[in-house]
């Protein structure tokens, strides 16, 4: 346990009632935890939203997010799973400007990072990249010579590896699989 | 009602409502009618419950939270939608500073109403959220009853703390549908009710060891007292751990009476206001055993230099406070009961004579200049007042503050020696507290007598609930210290502030005539040998009665640790020769 300040990863499953995420945002607020991203959807189970938040402290601001956020009674179940193998990811839309004769070159950076074009207008293009939230800023370094004229990034979502995702316990054996799984490997470092 | 299973029955959801009270076995709620939450008030007279109608919606949410706090149950306060409750919010705070049960219910606009700014309507959940445990907003009269329930046993489990049930008026007026008994929750989640806290391990055995290990390698314990001994009824068993291991206690001011004041390891109040050698002992210590307190600012000072060589053990409910303010060695996370009966085999007697010689030799060297004892010269001193009553009330009475100068000389000068004799808002230190929260004591207090001190401005914010006093036929006590300022604040002026007593000289009625005003006697007391006459007054009499004590206007509370300067760092009681006053 290090006094380090780092960012750190909670998946928390919560009832999926009315006003839930106001409760664990306003918790965040009232005790001066800074949200780095805050994402909320649909878990497998029916009735339960999965939040993945990220805040920045040390592993004592850890255990004090964690005791907190059970404090909200709609929270099921909270893991911290900031030391643990897990996957994350964000996604990002990027419109970029594109004359014509920059488009082959904005392609080949797209194809660098597996980003996908999901739209492309007379003088733009819009981008879909999914990865970590490094590969996202690679991205975005590189498009900007061209001229980045709006951009959206959802927050974090994040899973354990391994069998059971949900289990502390579950720190599973399960290979790390990266084969096809290229946002593991860093490209920003070749692509910059 | 009894035996058979409300939810099956065809009813209004107003008249599930007080089922559900009358099935927590609710004698008594505090509250104040209004559009919203007619339909409540409506069917009331047919239940066994006693309504007191407070004068302001704030006087409610104190009353509840003072009948919780003295009866160990959970209050009830009721209010309506938008103005009553907004009205609510300081006493819901106050409640869950200090962990009180108290379920607070609230008119709500009809369901087809919200969102749109109707008439009297508020958000009160959301304006709630960070000031209760939890909130519900029920929409549906079938949800009446099983909230209710819910909101009851979430109050009071594990940490408890207020919960708001704002109910809408169609949820109160319509019929709630039969419905077929809820399946039994997943085994595979804790149910609702349990939540609210971190599910915490069991406590292990090697953790209680190292806590044990701890203790008895102490040279230099103190044990820590907070408000934790009161609600989880520990006194007996705290007792125990401190003459079998012979450890000096301080106690916060919420703990005061969760260890009897009279006994010979209580060392007195810790923390801004507590005794020098008790917040020397603190800092000396090689050892903290922290039982049920939060090491609030208020008892630590400075953190950076507080109890520095000292280990500490933690015994607390809440996993949200360990570790919040002081890194604890070892934390044993549970009901402060459970830990204590698990721990207490495993310590062996000990004997701490030359720490305690040495406690009780700084206790005689720094002892305050009794002003209790010293010949008066005719000047009046809060002290003396509460020193007396202390003794004229064998120290037997409930006693319930509001919140300054007066609050802390009753914390110094009256010793308690039972849990629950003493009500007063600790964490939000809520002036206007004293007497909607006395009315509420009253009534769980049913065998003893109940005074309620408070200071001339923090008795005028709510001075409206004598009238309650009147209404209901309630009898309380009520010691107003009249010092002509808000003294706590003048003395901050004084001390920090250069002198400069900007908006705190206060013009107060006459206390008396206002008693009378309401039909209430009372009595004003400008010398000390007058306070046994006006004591035995307002015993001798079944109504509320009022005395105004016409204390010296500049004396402070010493000693005093200035916010956030080290514990040991205090700015003593003044020399003998003005008798403790400025
Ligand atoms: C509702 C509220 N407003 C303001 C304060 C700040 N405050 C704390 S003590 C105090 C003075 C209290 O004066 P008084 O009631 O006369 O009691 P005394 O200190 O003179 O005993 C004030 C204004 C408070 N605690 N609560």
């Amino acid at each position: 346990m290090s006094d380090r300040v780092s960012l750190r990863t909670f998946v928390v499953l919560v009832e999926d009632v009315p006003g839930v995420l106001n409760r664990v945002a306003s918790l965040f607020r009232r005790r001066n935890f800074n949200i780095e991203s805050l994402s909320v959807g649909k878990s497998h189970e029916p009735g339960i939203s999965r939040m993945t938040i990220v805040v920045r402290g040390d592993d004592r601001m850890g255990r004090l997010v964690e005791a907190n956020l059970y404090k909200v009674v709609d929270v099921v179940r909270v893991d911290d799973i900031t030391h643990r193998p897990n996957v994350s990811r964000d996604i990002a839309l990027v419109r970029v400007r594109a004359t014509p004769a920059d488009r082959a070159a904005i392609l080949q950076v797209c194809s660098v990072f597996r980003a996908r074009v999901v739209d492309v207008a007379l003088d733009s293009m819009m981008i879909e990249c999914t990865g970590t939230e490094d590969k996202i800023r690679g991205l975005v370094t590189l498009l900007e010579p061209f001229g980045v004229l709006e951009m959206v990034q959802a927050g974090s979502i994040a899973m354990t590896r391994g069998a059971s995702a949900q289990s502390a316990s579950a720190q599973s054996d399960a290979v790390e699989i990266d084969s096809g799984d290229d946002d593991d490997v860093d490209l920003t470092d070749e692509a910059a | 009602m009894d035996g058979s299973d409300p939810s099956t029955e065809v009813k209004r959801g107003a008249e599930a409502m007080w089922e559900a009270l009358v099935a927590e076995g609710v004698e008594v709620v505090f509250g104040y009618p209004g559009g919203c939450i007619m339909p409540a008030y409506d069917v009331m007279p047919r239940y066994p419950v006693r309504h007191i109608l407070c004068r302001h919606e704030q006087g409610a949410a104190h009353m509840a939270d003072g009948y919780a706090r003295v009866s160990g149950k959970v209050g009830v306060a009721i209010a309506t939608s938008g103005p009553g409750a907004t009205n609510l919010v300081t006493g819901i705070a106050t409640a869950m500073l200090d962990s009180i049960p108290v379920v607070f219910i609230t008119g709500q606009v009809p369901s087809k109403f919200i969102g749109t700014d109707a008439f009297q309507e508020t958000d009160i959940t959301g304006v709630t959220i960070p000031i209760t445990k939890h909130n519900y907003l029920v929409t549906r009269a079938e949800e009446v009853y099983p909230i209710l329930r819910e909101a009851f046993e979430l109050a009071r489990s594990g940490r408890p703390g207020p919960v708001v049930v704002d109910i809408t008026k169609d949820a109160l007026q319509n019929v709630c549908a039969p419905v077929a008994p809820k399946p039994a929750t997943s085994s595979k989640r804790p149910s609702r009710a349990k939540r609210g806290l971190a599910p915490s391990k069991p406590i292990s055995e090697h953790d209680l060891d190292r806590a044990a290990a701890l203790i008895a390698s102490a040279q230099r314990p103190v044990i820590l007292a907070g408000h934790g001994i009161v609600r989880s009824g520990s006194t007996e068993l705290v007792t125990q751990l401190v003459e079998k291991c012979d450890i000096p206690v301080g106690l916060t001011l919420l703990g005061l009476g969760g260890f009897p004041a009279t006994h010979p390891h209580a060392l007195g109040m810790m923390g801004m206001h507590g005794e020098a050698w008790v917040n020397q002992a603190i800092q000396e210590a090689d050892l903290l055993i922290a039982l049920g307190m939060r090491f609030d600012d208020r008892v630590t000072g400075n953190l950076a230099t507080y109890a520095k060589n000292a280990k500490k053990i933690h015994v607390e409910i809440d996993p949200a406070e360990v570790d919040k303010n002081v890194r604890v060695d070892v934390a044993l996370i549970g009901d402060l009961k459970e830990v204590l009966e698990r721990l207490l085999p495993r310590v062996a007697d000990k004997k701490h004579a030359a720490w305690n010689a040495a406690l009780g030799a700084k206790r005689a060297e720094v002892a305050p200049i009794d002003i209790v004892n010293t010949p008066h010269d005719g000047r009046l001193f809060a002290a003396h007042v509460m020193h007396d009553l202390y003794r004229l009330t064998e120290g037997k009475a409930v006693v319930v503050t509001d919140v300054g100068q007066h609050q802390m000389w009753e914390a110094q000068y009256y010793k308690h020696d039972h849990p629950r004799g003493l009500v007063t808002s600790g964490g939000l230190g809520t002036m206007g507290f004293a007497l909607p929260a006395g009315i509420g004591a009253a009534f769980a207090a049913k065998e003893k007598e109940v005074w309620i001190i408070a200071g001339d401005g923090g008795f005028q914010m709510t001075a409206a609930e004598l009238s309650t006093c009147v209404q209901d036929g309630i009898k309380v006590n009520v010691a107003i210290i009249n010092n002509g300022y808000l003294g706590m604040v003048r003395q901050w002026q004084e001390l920090f502030y250069g002198g400069r007593y900007v908006a705190t000289p206060i013009v107060s009625p006459d206390f008396v005539k206002l008693a009378d005003a309401h039909g209430l006697p009372g009595m004003r007391v400008t010398k000390r040998e007058e306070i046994p006459a006006a004591v035995a007054a307002a015993r001798a009499t079944d109504k509320t009665f009022v005395v105004e004590f016409r204390v010296e206007a500049e004396d402070a509370v010493y000693p005093m640790v200035p916010a956030g300067a080290d514990l040991h760092d205090m700015i003593r009681r003044p020399s003998k020769n003005n008798g403790g006053a400025k």
